[in-house]
């Protein structure tokens, strides 16, 4: 139909806004004044917000579903069963070491983000890709610290202690782990389809995610490892 | 405008900002670049602050547990003020409820938990009793 239609995009938010793809003219400053019936003032948002907002809520449900592993390791946390605690297992240099390789992969997330909006391509990449060399090596640091503790002895079947500590530690990881394959599909995506918007909205989702993992480690490395250590 | 949005690659939305959408112009100490640096540098201090807490003896040993959750708890605000720029403005609105419904949640689960479990290890009969059932 229109020009909007045939540049090869996706409907973007500005054609969204456009009367020809707002019929009701619903979206925003497209009324006369005064919002229909049930409709907030200046109607539904763009779509970049209410995609970034879904994810919003599922990373929120997220951290509620972490708060239950929380929950069950501040209960179990003293039931060791005989078995080793925190203190003799925690090695805090090596946590020390995690936690700056995940808090500068947050930043150099950051960094890729303020590229991705300059439209440069080879900063994005490279900011991307030492996201991901951060985020692998602490990946490997914990599996360091996992196979050393089961060949100590210290499995998740030791103790209730234990079980609950690889249960958190280990989900946590696990997000880590699936969140390095998404950055490999964006990273890939970004460079086949370019700064779309789709692949934009789907970048920054990948952003909140990359923080909100970060921000469950910091309860992490406080609350399970120095606390662990220091009782 | 002479102030220059930031976020150009999508059109000015006035009412909502998307979550960690860097809405904020580029003045604004936590927009752009500086704001990544100013949080990373406080994510360092605030990270050094926790390990030091553990590893020396500057604080009261029965405080270090408060030291820790207060310490941790400045570091998420830190991240989510300068990573995922949360701001308390009218356009955030949404995103600061829903935290604030995901943080309410978080504090029921975790301290509800803590608090029914140990008064149900109060109740609870020694689990080591040797002597058989009945008899």
């Amino acid at each position: 139909m229109s020009a909007s239609s045939a540049s090869g995009t996706l409907a973007s938010d500005i054609s969204a806004r456009s009367g020809a793809h707002d019929p009701y003219r619903i979206g925003r400053h497209g009324g006369h004044g005064h919002a229909g019936t049930g409709q907030a003032e200046g109607g539904p948002a763009s779509r970049y917000v209410t995609v970034t907002y879904g994810f919003w809520i599922f990373l929120l449900s997220d951290i509620i579903s972490f708060s239950a592993f929380f929950a069950g390791y501040a209960v179990l946390s003293g039931a060791t069963a005989g078995g080793p605690t925190g203190r003799e297992l925690f090695d805090l240099s090596r946590v020390a070491l995690q936690t700056g390789l995940l808090l500068a992969s947050s930043f150099t997330c950051g960094l890729g983000s303020l590229a991705s909006h300059r439209r440069d391509m080879v900063w994005t990449q490279i900011w991307l890709l030492a996201t991901g060399l951060l985020g692998v090596g602490f990946l490997v640091l914990e599996a360091q610290e996992f196979v050393a503790m089961v060949a100590d002895g210290a499995g998740p079947s030791r103790s209730a202690f234990l079980s609950s500590f690889f249960a958190l530690v280990g989900c946590h990881g696990l997000h880590v782990g699936l969140g390095l394959l998404w950055l490999g599909t964006m990273m890939a995506q970004l460079l086949v389809k370019g700064f779309r918007d789709d692949i934009l909205r789907r970048l920054h989702c990948f952003n909140l995610f990359w923080h909100a993992l970060d921000i469950v480690w910091i309860a992490i490395f406080s609350l399970v490892y120095l606390l662990g250590a220091s009782s | 405008m002479t102030v220059k949005d930031h976020h150009e690659d999508h059109p000015a939305d006035m009412d909502d900002a998307a979550p960690g959408q860097e809405a904020v112009n580029v003045r604004e100490p936590v927009g752009g670049l500086q704001g990544y640096v100013i949080g990373f540098g406080l994510a360092i201090l605030l990270t050094i602050a926790s390990f030091a807490v553990v590893q020396t003896e500057l604080v009261y040993g029965p405080a270090v547990v408060s030291a820790l959750v207060v310490l941790a708890i400045a570091q998420m605000g830190v991240h989510l003020v300068f990573f995922l720029h949360l701001t308390t403005g009218p356009d955030n609105t949404n995103n600061v409820l829903a935290l604030a419904f995901g943080i309410f949640i978080v504090v029921l689960v975790v301290l509800g938990s803590i608090w029914i479990m140990s008064h149900l290890n109060h109740a609870m009969m020694p689990l080591h009793d040797p002597r058989p059932a009945g008899g």
